[in-house]
């Protein structure tokens, strides 16, 4: 007896199985892709780090990234392989080698046929504003009452007139049902049968909430200093508005002078001149004065600067930091200081010192280039998160 | 239709194979979808662990499809019952000669001294074997989550071509203790020597002294990692393990390709032309299909850069089997690998015949070298040397868990890749937990060590 007699033979041709519903190839790419996502992740300091980002109307950023390598070992790649063909060539037969022309792209190791193809993996601003404020929240945020309180609207129950787009089907559809449950009712839907969702206003205390954005601009700060703390701000404005939705932000920048600037214009300024942080402060203070009332507004202020102030200006600048930190919540001060890292000793370095020394909700951070930026975001909003959480 | 057409031609196929002498195994065939087709191309097994670099060779394959490369007819799995998958696609014509070509195959795997050896030590069902692995795995990541055996997998597919086949599959670990020195030869001198001083040579007495590890410098490094990891789970271990049975089963499959395909290829041709029960039309179909495989340049083009094993195992095996008879076809088919059936078989006369030279590419040109037979046969089976990877032994292990592996660049005639090697050795480290050194040369032949952390 052969063995093809005992065979059970499967029907070849057979109907749908599991591998139509499942592919294992998808599953390990998508594994894959995880993977690279969390690379990017990993680099999100990079990644936030690049200036033009800002201010244009870009809503994604493009990241070039390779196919990851599973690694073994390998032997150096010779300047020389020898290799077999078949063909019509002779001995002293010369041609270019196609292989080469391919990897010619792709720079570095990418010579192996699989580090050829680029995945150019586009990145939402708002996924990676999602990522980099995961755990992030504004410190010490306590709710304010007053008249600003927030209005929603909530769904609430049904009526029988109102908007089409409203109309929930289903509900009418359980009208039709009861009604044709009578004897001797019409079969068909009728008006009397139609609901229509309805919206009710309901309000709820506020937590509101008010960012002041103040930036040196003077001569001192290059323009690099400038695009290191509009880095830092692009990205603290981006991830507070998702965070908080009665979220309001004043931008100010001061030289020896302040002005008050719309956020476009903002991340357009630049300046010259000397430095008087005082009047950067007052300008803020006036604001608050005219439009935010400190009870009913928690106040944060983040102020970037080289922290070079006027020796003049010491004393003004310490009393009016001093009148602005009774009414904010917080202040940070940003250091920028492209190239140098004075830690902190500088003049405006050691007033908010002085201020967090004496128990003042403040903190200072340096940010020496774009790579900063996240930890400086970080310690704003999540050592003070903490720290809040402690006492 | 077809489908009914291609049942009745499968027994008649069967006998007529049998009736010329082949033994094989049954063969379970199933048809499937191309996409499956493509992920058992992709990770070689139908069902096998999962680990995220088959998800990229998944997509290459992808890719490859589109651009209308390389479509697949089958694959099939040696064992008792062998397993055969057809492409759905595949029409009637197609599926005659696939059968045909499968039953090559299964032939040559039950045949073959070195499949036979595998198939003894693994299993004669590495199908569901494969998929038993994955399984075991898929619970390791319920159990320990997806990172923890990632970080296992990520090291032992890594080091997957470096296991020792010469070695059987179980293995017992190094004696622990050094062999006791021999007794010295029991003769008049001897005798005197000992009488000078009564009491000195206590034979016997000295403290048995503990082997080193490894006794030998040790290629089977899966082996020696699951064996001699000093801080490794035993469900890790189990994973090195798995993917050490799976490449004993890879093995005989890489490194005799060129003979399987061409004998594969020689019987599909042959079955053809001796079934006289094929149809005139499904005949000239199949006839057309067999030798686009077996074509060894691209229609449109001079020449190829490289070999097409279909084409050079089956011309070498209509070459054997014309000068020598089917008697000693059979014995080739049992006893060679490529490399004997490569070094003993293609003569200096058949390379010119099938149009074979040797190149050497070098700085984006390609120039033809003068026929060498041997340095042709040497150049057609480098790629398959020690299972295509570079020679990297274990050296030694230290007392306090440190791994000192070393690479043979006399062999291997240059150094490694320092930027891949040292993702290696990452990967092992992840696993090993102590530090994992590696010794190799650069690019100036200096000696360089590499080490993690």
């Amino acid at each position: 007896m052969g063995p093809s007699d005992q065979m059970p033979r499967e029907p070849p041709f057979s109907a749908a199985k599991w591998y139509e519903l499942f592919s294992r190839g998808a599953r390990d790419w998508l594994r894959h892709d995880d993977k690279v996502r969390e690379a990017v992740r990993r680099h999100l300091p990079e990644l936030i780090s690049g200036g033009e980002i800002i201010g244009g109307s870009v809503r994604t950023v493009r990241v070039p990234v390779k196919l990851l390598e599973h690694y073994h070992f390998r032997l150096r790649r010779a300047a020389e392989r020898q290799a077999v063909g078949q063909g019509q060539a002779k001995p002293g037969d010369v041609f270019l080698d196609p292989t080469e022309e391919r990897a010619a792209g792709s720079k570095g190791a990418g010579g192996e046929a699989e580090g050829q193809v680029q995945l150019l993996l586009e990145l939402k601003i708002d996924d990676i504003v999602e990522w980099l404020w995961e755990e992030m929240q504004l410190p010490n945020l306590l709710p304010r009452t007053g008249p600003s309180e927030e209005a929603e609207w909530v769904r609430e129950g049904w009526d029988r007139r109102g908007a089409r787009s409203r109309l929930d089907r289903r509900r009418s559809f359980k009208e039709l049902v009861k009604r044709r449950a009578a004897p001797g009712a019409v079969p068909t839907f009728t008006d009397e049968d139609l609901r229509f969702r309805q919206l009710a206003r309901r309000r709820r205390p506020a937590l509101r909430a008010v960012v002041f954005l103040l930036l040196d601009v003077s001569g001192s700060m290059s323009e690099r200093d400038r695009q290191l703390a509009k880095t830092f701000f692009f990205w603290t404005v981006q991830g507070l508005r998702r965070q908080y939705r009665s979220l309001e932000t004043v931008f100010v920048a001061h030289t020896t002078d302040a002005w008050e600037f719309t956020e476009p214009e903002f991340f357009q300024v630049s300046g010259s001149g000397g430095t008087v942080a005082s009047s950067g402060l007052a300008k803020v203070s006036e604001i608050i004065r005219e439009r935010f009332d400190a009870g009913h507004y928690n106040i944060y202020l983040f102020y970037a600067s080289d922290g070079d102030n006027a020796a003049s200006d010491a004393v003004a600048a310490r009393e009016a930091l001093a009148a602005l930190a009774a009414e904010v919540s917080f202040c940070g001060y940003l250091e920028v200081a492209a190239g140098v890292s004075r830690h902190l000793q500088t003049e405006t370095g050691r007033l908010f010192a002085q201020l967090a020394a004496a128990g003042g909700a403040a903190d200072s951070c340096v940010l020496a280039q774009f790579e900063d930026v996240w930890g400086a975001i970080r310690r704003f909003f999540a050592a003070q998160q903490r720290a809040a959480e402690d006492a | 239709m077809s489908r009914e057409d291609w049942q009745n031609y499968v027994p008649r196929i069967e006998q007529l194979a049998r009736d010329l002498g082949l033994r094989f195994h049954p063969v379970e065939f199933e048809a499937v979808p191309d996409s499956l087709m493509m992920e058992i191309a992709v990770y070689g097994l139908p069902v096998r662990m999962p680990h995220w670099s088959f998800g990229v060779r998944y997509i290459y394959q992808l890719i490859q499809r589109h651009m209308g490369h390389s479509r697949l007819f089958e694959v099939v799995f040696p064992g008792n019952p062998g397993h055969a998958y057809l492409s759905a696609g595949n029409g009637l014509a197609e599926n005659v000669l696939v059968t045909a070509h499968v039953l090559g195959h299964a032939d040559f795997s039950r045949n073959n001294l070195l499949f036979q050896r595998c198939q003894t030590q693994v299993s004669e069902r590495i199908v569901e074997h494969a998929a038993q692995h994955a399984r075991q795995i898929q619970q390791a990541i319920e159990t320990h989550g997806i990172e923890r055996v990632e970080a296992v997998l990520d090291a032992a597919l890594a080091l997957e071509q470096h296991i020792d086949v010469d070695q059987p599959l179980r293995r017992a670990r190094y004696p622990e203790y050094a062999e006791p020195p021999k007794a010295l030869a029991d003769d008049a001198f001897r005798r005197r020597f000992a009488a000078l001083e009564p009491g000195a040579a206590g034979a016997g007495s000295a403290p048995r002294a503990r082997a080193p590890v490894p006794p030998h410098p040790e290629r089977d490094l899966l082996w020696f990692v699951a064996q001699y990891a000093p801080e490794m789970d035993s469900w890790e271990r189990d994973i090195f393990l798995a993917v050490r049975e799976e490449s004993f089963y890879f093995y005989p499959v890489f490194v005799t390709q060129i003979m399987n395909e061409g004998w594969a290829s020689y019987w599909h041709a042959r079955l053809l032309r001796e079934a006289d029960f094929i149809g005139q039309q499904a005949y000239v179909d199949a006839i057309k299909c067999h030798s686009d495989v077996v074509r060894p340049v691209a229609a449109d083009e001079q020449v190829a850069l490289s070999i097409n094993p279909y084409h050079l195992g089956f011309a070498l095996w209509e070459h054997i089997i014309a000068e020598q008879g089917l008697e000693a076809a059979f014995a080739i088919r049992a006893q060679d690998d490529d490399f004997a059936f490569i070094r003993n078989h293609l003569t200096r006369e058949l390379a010119g015949e099938f149009g074979l030279f040797r190149y050497r590419a070098r700085d984006g040109k390609i120039r033809v070298l003068e026929q060498d037979i041997d340095a042709l046969r040497e150049a057609i089976l480098a790629p398959k040397y020690n299972f295509g990877a570079p020679t990297v032994l274990v050296r030694h292990l230290h007392a306090d868990g440190t791994l000192e592996l070393a690479h043979d660049q006399v062999l291997d005639r240059r150094g490694l890749d320092l930027e891949r090697s040292r993702k290696v050795l990452e990967y092992l480290q992840r696993v090993w937990r102590r530090t994992v050194r590696l010794a190799t040369v650069g690019e100036d032949g200096m000696a360089i060590e590499l080490s993690a952390p």
